[in-house]
């Protein structure tokens, strides 16, 4: 079947959207952007296409009476499994990475117990991944590096101890490694792997197999790719297939919410205020200029200055019940004014209340300046999530503009993918 | 290394001669016993200083000029250490600074201390407060020509017989004074007839804009075009025979289907939008702007800074039958003397008449004068021509203001906005 996809390359994750030629979404896959771009993008591109298999499957199973009321579970099994399959895949990628990694004088006579302790460990984690995949079990992270990373530590450990070896050897093997392995574009063979996860996988019976194994069958071509977000012009793409990322968050907005008309996205780099027609054509945008203040790296800064972690700014902020009136968005003057008022005796929580509550004003000004607020208003990029920054626009906006509707998607983060899925399709469709 | 020099055209090998002479015959002044004279662009009486054998020295040229070299942002920091806050225009730190750095001109030499600052004001107080601290430096007498803002959006008799009677007993008698020489009319009016001849020509050139593919860029190849005409040279057989040169080459191309010659030497003939742009330019990263135009295929077919100095497809001409009212008139009419409303009249006219895309706004981040008011003059021309327009913020000579990624993801969005509403964005095939 012909896939169309859309791949926003943002500074911090990388965001693909796979869609069929009537515009129905069938897959997304996200990963971090690192330091390869290349990557990034195959990386999230084959996300979406394993979850495009999931969908295929879905719709394969729904017409299979057998089954019905069953499927989710049948997926999430059969997700589970390939995720496992994958993960053991790559896991043999980092092993063999490291084996050949074990040279130099560091090593010289020791090569030979490194490779034991190595095996010993992989060997182990190996065995225990099977738990992270049970049924069940809430996996903490969508990275194989987060993953394999625990458990290495805590196996290497256990192994260099037995092997009285010391850990930091392995240890720095390990780092050199799992930077190459997770800079390598991901091996194909999403059928092969399919097809082990199924025969792993408890539901083998017929009814199962079949529909799952015509939805396999499937050929998923690559019709056409359109790029977008600031690492845009690093993808080995045709000019074409290029487009910038307010015209692809404008359109993205437009498909979830079509009514929509005005559209904020505040993203790691910079604020756009964006007025869409009723057809989804940018109208009208503006956004920050040189300076990135307000934007979602402001609140990274904060993070840091407060020795907290980026997630914990929003729930900290929403605790607080006297707001303390921040006045710069500049990210430097802002670390100034914290520690300054910090000084003064004002509690955490106010004070991040009014520092989101100035970078919400800030993003005021700039939709002022792209023609106001219109009914519907969407809301995306990271900032969306912050659920104290959300509060403050909220607020802000109805004072402005009125009851104006405001749309939040959960899934705002592939907004600007999804609009450059949709204009892969009327490139071609059209 | 620093990048391969542009690609010049003949026209523009003669203009840069013209300013090689200038600049010479400025810093030769103690050789020479010439008179110099520091003036503003907008208004500017070059023919008036030129029946004075006064050689005219631009502040706001010789900033440009440090900003292509690239040594406006020293220049800067070192007003700014001297207590030139950051926000102030960037022409006049450039100014200040590069006195404080032995004021070294182009070709080398140092300017010499300018004999008069003729101070025709034409809508930027900036100017004022500029020669204030010039005057301070260099202890000179400022002529100071008032100019009437043309709040109304029109001049009135009253406003011109006001800016002849200050010719009349201030301005001619002053430079009189400061020169030595006698006025004499006859000698202005063959200026002025030199004037007109150029800006017939000028005018000829911008407006061919209107031909497709257009065979100018009317920003980025518009600044050359102006230069002259803007400068030391208007009224001169040199100005005469430049805007001769130029229509020539414009008329050439014209025949062969060609755009304008990018810097890297190339017509630009694939010609996908047309814009109209408002604001100056950026000058320290000048071929890189640019070249954020031309990759796209945006070309320029008329902007206003061209008509900074004066409206001359407006209309007006110097006129040697009326030698000071049209000096007079000449002053009134520049562009940044202009009200809002004149300001929107002119820009939908041209989104029109030159079949543009949309209006592009260049907003200066030092400049108050011109970028007041920027925002509503994009929507006000937007609404009424119902084209897109689009805003980037940069600044005049100053570095650390031009965010190149900023700058060019602003324009691709605008470039492929234009080009999305011209396929009507394939409504048809939005989910139901
Ligand atoms: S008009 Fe703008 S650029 Fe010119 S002197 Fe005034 S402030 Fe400076």
């Amino acid at each position: 079947m012909r896939c169309f996809i859309g791949i926003d390359l943002g500074s911090t994750t990388t965001k693909a959207v796979v869609m069929d030629e009537n515009l129905q979404i069938l897959g997304r896959g996200i990963t971090n952007s690192r330091s390869n771009y290349d990557t990034a993008a195959a990386v999230s591109k084959q996300e979406a296409l394993i979850d495009t298999r999931l969908t295929l499957f879905r719709r394969a199973l729904s017409n299979v009476p057998e089954v019905s009321g069953k499927v989710d579970d049948i997926l999430s099994d059969l997700e589970r499994n390939f995720r496992h399959v994958q993960f053991l895949e790559q896991l043999e990628d980092l092993q063999n990475t490291c084996i050949a990694n074990i040279k130099g004088p560091r090593f010289a006579g020791r090569e030979k117990v490194v490779i034991e302790a190595l095996e010993g460990t992989f060997s182990r984690l190996r065995d225990s991944s099977a738990a992270q995949y049970a049924p069940g079990v809430k996996r903490k992270s969508d990275f194989f590096r987060d993953l394999a990373g625990a458990e290495f530590m805590s196996h290497g450990e256990a192994v260099c101890k037995e092997a009285g070896l010391g850990f930091d050897l392995i240890l720095n093997v390990y780092d050199k490694s799992i930077i190459e392995v997770e800079n390598r574009p991901p091996a194909g063979d999403m059928e092969g792997k399919f097809v082990r996860a199924l025969e792993k996988g408890t539901m083998t019976g017929s009814s199962i197999l079949a529909p799952v194994q015509s939805a396999l069958a499937i050929p998923l071509e690559e019709t056409y790719v359109v790029g977008t977000g600031y690492g845009r012009v690093r993808l080995p793409f045709p000019k074409e297939h290029i487009r910038s990322e307010i015209l692809c968050h404008g359109l993205g907005a437009h498909m979830m919410y079509p009514d929509t008309r005005t559209v904020l996205d505040i993203g790691g780099q910079d604020t756009k205020g964006i007025q869409v027609d009723p057809v989804g054509i940018v109208e009208n945008f503006q956004m920050n200029d040189r300076c990135a203040a307000g934007c979602g790296r402001y609140l990274g800064y904060i993070a840091d200055e407060m020795n907290m972690g980026l997630h914990e700014l929003g729930p900290l902020a929403m605790k607080s019940n006297k707001q303390v009136r921040i006045n710069s968005t500049c990210t430097v003057f802002a670390g100034a004014e914290l520690r300054d008022r910090l000084a003064l005796g004002e509690k955490r929580e106010d004070i991040l209340a009014g520092l989101h509550r100035a970078i919400i004003l800030r993003a005021m000004s700039i939709l002022s300046r792209a023609g106001g607020v219109k009914d519907q208003f969407t809301f995306t990029g990271g900032v969306a999530k912050n659920e104290a920054a959300v509060r403050e626009l909220r607020k802000l906006i109805k004072e402005n503009y009125g009851d104006v509707t405001i749309n939040i998607d959960p899934d705002s983060i592939y907004t600007g993918a999804l609009g450059g899925a949709t204009f892969a399709v009327r490139a071609v469709v059209n | 290394m620093s990048k391969p020099e542009a690609v010049k055209e003949p026209s523009m090998e003669m203009q840069k001669a013209m300013i090689a002479r200038n600049y010479d015959a400025i810093t030769s002044k103690h050789e020479t016993g010439r008179k110099v004279s520091s003036t503003f662009v907008p208004g500017n009486l070059n023919e008036l200083l030129m029946c004075f054998d006064i050689v005219n020295n631009l502040p706001e040229i010789n900033a440009i000029q440090a900003g292509m070299r690239k040594a406006s942002g020293g220049y800067i920091m070192e007003a700014e250490k001297s207590g030139h806050s950051e926000d102030v225009c960037t022409y006049v730190k450039a100014d200040i600074g590069q006195m404080s750095k032995g004021n070294i001109a182009p070709n080398g030499k140092p300017y010499p201390n300018p004999d008069v600052l003729m101070l025709s004001y034409t809508g930027c107080y900036t100017f004022m407060k500029w020669f204030e601290l010039l005057r301070e430096e260099y202890k000179c007498p400022t002529l100071m020509l008032h100019v009437p803002y043309e709040g109304d959006g029109h001049s009135t008799k009253n406003m011109r017989d006001y800016i002849v009677k200050q010719l009349k007993e201030v301005v001619i008698p002053g430079l009189e004074q400061v020169s030595g020489v006698k006025f004499d009319i006859d000698r202005l009016r063959q200026y002025l007839r030199n004037s007109a001849k150029a800006e017939d020509n000028l005018v000829w050139c911008l407006e061919q804009g209107k031909v497709k593919p257009s065979p100018i860029d009317a920003y980025f190849g518009g600044v050359y075009y102006i230069g002259p005409i803007f400068t030391a040279f208007r009224g001169t057989e040199d100005a005469v025979s430049y805007y001769e040169m130029l229509r020539k080459e414009v008329q050439g191309r014209i025949e062969n289907h060609q755009g304008p010659l990018t810097p890297e030497g190339t017509y630009f003939n694939d010609q996908k939008y047309r814009l109209i742009v408002e604001g100056p330019p950026n000058w320290t990263n000048f071929r890189e702007f640019w070249k954020m135009f031309y990759d796209e295929g945006a070309i320029v077919v008329a902007s206003s800074y061209t008509k900074v100095g004066g409206l001359y497809d407006q209309g007006f001409r110097h006129d040697p039958d009326n030698p000071l009212e049209s000096l007079a008139d000449y002053c009134l009419g520049c562009y940044t003397n202009l009200n809002l409303p004149t300001r929107v009249d002119l820009l939908a006219k041209y989104v029109e008449e030159y079949e543009a895309d949309g209006l592009l706004i260049n907003s200066i981040k030092s400049c108050n004068s011109f970028s007041a008011g920027q925002l509503m003059i994009m929507k006000e021309v937007e609404r009424r021509t119902g084209r897109p327009g689009a805003f980037i913020e940069t600044d005049l000579v100053d570095p650390r203001y031009f965010s190149a990624a900023n700058v060019k993801n602003r324009l691709e969005s605008y470039f492929q906005m234009i080009e999305q509403k011209r396929r009507g964005g394939g409504s048809k095939t939005v989910a139901a």
